[in-house]
């Protein structure tokens, strides 16, 4: 299983858990796998089938955004990060 | 603050962006960290996405969080625009905003919560360590 590492904004869906395990082997069913035990993350996370903008997520290293998205390879050793963006503007 | 201003004053007129972390639970801010502005522009900031994951290892590492999320207003005053708000996702943080427009500083602080903003106080206190330990002429064992 792979371990995921939650943001502080998310924990209310894993009990307050900072990191919890998930199986899959691309990041679009490993979050598949987080909605069946953590209910209402996914809508967190994916809008009409591609990455919320607000937030970044990483398979080890690297951004999935560069690295085929919600498709991107996730090995049972691998740590997938889910972090908000920080941006803004003056808009 | 000075720092966050400092910062401010010399990205201008681009955006300035960065954190000011502290021990989890402390709501202390102790270790300033300037952050590059990936958009360097005078109307948006957003952390680069590398910067992003290894400031967060960085400071699980330490078992620190945001205690404050600051950037810079080019052109408009020290208040969260909608996309602040939008994107603000630390409820904990305390969100703070420069105004470079002119000459006169402007620092405000607010906590941006489920969209919702509220400004609070900023009390500027010397360091931390020694800012609740009575006046400096007068030793605290005395």
């Amino acid at each position: 299983m792979a371990t995921v590492s939650i943001p502080t904004i998310l924990r209310t869906h894993t009990g307050g858990e900072k990191a919890v395990e998930a199986s899959g082997g691309t990041v679009a069913a490993v979050i598949d796998d987080l909605e069946s035990r953590h209910s209402g993350i996914k809508g967190r996370l994916i809008t009409d089938g591609s990455l919320h903008r607000f937030v970044n997520i990483y398979v080890d290293d690297e951004d999935v955004r560069f690295a085929g998205g919600l498709e991107a390879p996730v090995k049972d050793t691998s740590t997938v990060t889910i972090l908000p963006a920080v941006a803004g503007g003056m808009r | 603050m000075d720092e966050i201003v400092a910062h401010a004053r010399r990205d201008h007129p681009d955006e300035a962006c960065g954190v000011v972390a502290g021990p989890e639970g402390s709501d202390r801010p102790e270790r300033f960290i300037p952050m590059l502005n990936a958009a360097r522009s005078p109307t948006f900031y957003e952390f680069d996405s590398g910067d992003l994951l290894r400031l967060y290892r960085d400071m699980d590492s330490r078992d620190e969080v945001p205690v404050v999320i600051y950037h810079s207003h080019t052109a408009t005053e020290a208040y969260p625009s909608r996309t602040d708000i939008s994107y603000a996702s630390e409820p904990d943080a305390h969100y703070v905003l420069v105004s470079t427009r002119s000459e006169e500083d402007e620092f405000r602080s607010y906590r941006i919560v489920d969209g919702v903003v509220t400004e609070e106080q900023v009390e500027v206190v010397e360091t931390y360590m020694f800012a609740h330990t009575g006046a400096d002429d007068v030793p605290d064992n005395a």
